[in-house]
């Protein structure tokens, strides 16, 4: 069994700050972490590994010092790390990094199944995951809390997803992607020797030579997501309060709610 | 205060055990301190991430760290929980009599899995009628043929009732006094060995100190610690040496914890319109705590780079750091609990369970009493003359 996880650098969003002038992150001396919600897919794929003997696989789009992330998963336990870097690659929204992904994970080849935190602590749009599932027309469960049951053998992952009103338990064929809740599990600290390893390992990087994606489906250009305009949006404080008899506070009230609309 | 210069792989040790006791043992620590409970995930945690490994040898499956890296761990940890410190510590002490005096047999049966964090270990020495007085234990070991029978009772054992392996002190010849003394290695689950009393203590209260009980307990002559009989008081004298400069970096760190505690409380305090790290008295006070942590830190480090050094006659090197670092450790954690006044003596905040761990460190793997004394006759012996 081969599994890979999908992970970003984000900054540690405890400690950002925006700059009210140009409205973008301020993003000079926060350290850079492991989106949290990876932290589980990492964790989740070192139990499947543990329980399956399986080769665990970990992957990142990103600058070259995102290396930095590859190799705090490769302390924790992941076997092999994969940077995907290529400055085509910079500005790509969420189906341009999607595809990106999905071809490198192509490119690593045999992968059984996909593991992805929920969404990013910093874009917060939960759209990679499924978006690496649709580029590979492979089958996904999103927002997965528990992995019950995998058969290597039928090629099949049953999982229970977490919904708003319930959980919705779900048997899909494999090779399959799969995005997890914090509730899946409780992430490991890396061991001693898992850092000694990462000191010293090569970081494969596969740029768009490897990959081979047409220009005009990579980075900016081969994103249809355009940001218009970056703002904070302005806190409203307080809120009119209408005194009187009851009868006069309505009349007054559709007034107001009138001159809004 | 002082950088030491660390190698990397020893920045590597200490991040480590920071980051571990910061997330899987700083959020549990009060509710495992009220209700005793063992700190099986922090200690798991501690295993998986190679932390029992630290000072086994290569060979062995360990790091090939010495008793310095072990020290730079248990210091981290003592910091946010001196209770999981000692359970951490403790596999040490019962693991140091294997590597120091073992067979090579022994080594190579019991060390990989304590390296592999899969078998934990406690010391057993201490009985009713032997504390300080160690070659006064009355645990018996007759031999019969290729076994020894165990009869007796250990009291006040660490890790006592979780650990796997058990280094066990008893008499194999009682008209030879300190040399008729042997230790054996006693796995958990060996027929007539069972657990006595639990004892409830004021502190380090997660961390289980209970009776190990031998009735007729039979243990094969090849689990005779170096395959000899005599050897139990110098393997006991040598695991202190070795031990002791953990026990000492223990104290380091609840004192360390403590006046962070103190002053992160004293300069958020405010009194007469100020905060109360603005007042001389207080200043003062954090000066003389940070100063002491520092010098006993410094004697610490001092005497583990000793042991690693492969220095001989460690043990009032070893003795000097335990106690100091531990009269440290007490003065340290009493004065920031009378930073925090009144507060300080309320069990809703942090700061009166490091007084109650600290005080342990005084007494435990040798009184300071004892301390004393090994150092001043070692200073005698050298200049009395």
């Amino acid at each position: 069994m081969r599994i890979a996880v999908c992970i970003k650098q984000v900054p540690n969003t405890t400690e950002v700050k925006i700059n009210p002038k140009t409205n973008t992150l301020i993003r000079e001396g926060v350290e850079s972490i492991i989106n949290p919600f990876d932290m589980y897919a990492i964790e989740e794929a070192l139990r499947l590994k543990e329980k399956f003997n399986a080769e665990t696989f970990v992957i990142t789009m990103g600058p070259p010092q995102a290396e930095s992330a590859l190799k705090e998963a490769i302390s924790m336990g992941i076997d092999n790390p994969v940077l995907v870097s290529d400055r085509a690659f910079a500005g790509s929204d969420t189906w341009a990094t999607s595809l990106t992904l999905a071809k490198a994970i192509e490119k690593i080849g045999n992968i059984d199944l996909i593991i992805c935190g929920k969404q990013a602590s910093d874009g917060d749009t939960a759209q990679v995951g499924p978006g690496i599932a649709a580029h590979l027309n492979i089958p996904q469960a999103t927002y997965v809390n528990h992995i019950k049951n995998i058969n290597i053998e039928e090629k099949w992952i049953e999982v229970s997803r977490l919904l708003e009103n319930g959980f919705e338990i779900l048997r899909v064929e494999l090779p399959a992607l799969i995005t997890v809740v914090k509730e899946i599990n409780e992430p490991r600290t890396p061991s001693l020797k898992g850092k000694m390893r990462a000191k010293s390992i090569q970081i494969p990087v596969f740029t768009n030579k490897e990959l081979q994606i047409p220009e005009n489906m990579v980075g900016l250009n081969g994103s249809p997501t355009q940001v218009v305009e970056i703002f904070t949006p302005s806190h409203k404080v307080g809120g009119k309060i209408f005194q009187g008899d009851p009868d006069h506070i309505i009349d007054q009230f559709i007034l107001e709610i009138k001159d809004l609309l | 205060m002082i950088n030491y210069q660390l190698t990397e792989e020893q920045k590597m040790i200490k991040d480590l055990a920071r980051q571990i006791a910061e997330e899987k043992i700083k959020p549990y620590s009060k509710e495992w301190d009220e209700k005793e409970e063992f700190p099986e995930s922090a200690i798991q945690a501690l295993a998986k991430s190679d932390m029992n490994a630290i000072c086994i040898p290569t060979e062995y499956g360990g790091m090939g760290g010495g008793v310095f890296d072990l020290c730079l761990a248990v210091e981290e940890i003592a910091r946010i929980d001196g209770g999981v410190a000692t359970s951490y510590a403790a596999t040490f002490l019962g693991m140091f009599p294997i590597l120091l005096n073992g067979t090579e047999e022994q080594k190579k049966k019991y060390l990989p899995d304590i390296a592999a964090g899969k078998k934990l270990c406690a010391f057993a020495l201490t009985e009713p009628e032997a504390g300080s007085d160690a070659s006064n234990v009355k645990t018996t070991a007759t031999k019969d043929g290729d076994y020894y029978i165990l009869n007796g009772t250990k009291h006040f054992i660490t890790n006592g009732g979780v650990a796997d392996i058990n280094v066990v002190i008893a008499v194999t010849d009682k008209s030879k006094g300190a040399r008729g003394v042997s230790a054996f290695i006693v796995e958990k689950g060996t027929d007539g060995f069972t657990f006595g009393k639990k004892e409830e203590k004021l502190g380090i209260r997660c961390s289980p100190t209970r009776e190990l009980i031998f009735q007729d307990c039979k243990i094969h002559k090849s689990q005779l610690l170096g395959g000899m009989e005599g050897l139990g008081f110098i393997a006991t004298m040598r695991t202190f040496d070795y031990s002791r400069p953990g026990v000492a970096a223990q104290a380091v760190g609840i004192a360390q914890g403590a006046m962070e505690l103190a002053i992160e409380y004293a300069h958020k305090r405010i009194q007469f319109n100020q905060k109360i790290t603005s007042f001389q008295g207080i200043q003062w006070m954090i000066a003389d705590m940070g100063t002491k942590i520092e010098a006993a830190r410094a004697l610490v480090y001092a005497s583990a780079k000793a042991a690693d050094s492969g220095q001989k006659n460690i043990g009032p090197a070893s003795a000097a750091a335990k106690y100091f670092a531990s009269d440290v450790a007490m003065e340290v954690t009493t004065n920031a609990l009378q930073i925090f006044g009144g507060y300080g003596y309320i069990k809703e905040y942090p700061i009166e369970k490091y007084m109650r761990d600290a005080k342990i460190t005084q007494i435990y793997e040798g009184t300071n009493q004892i301390q004393r004394n090994i150092v001043a006759l070692a200073l005698i012996k050298e200049f009395g003359k």
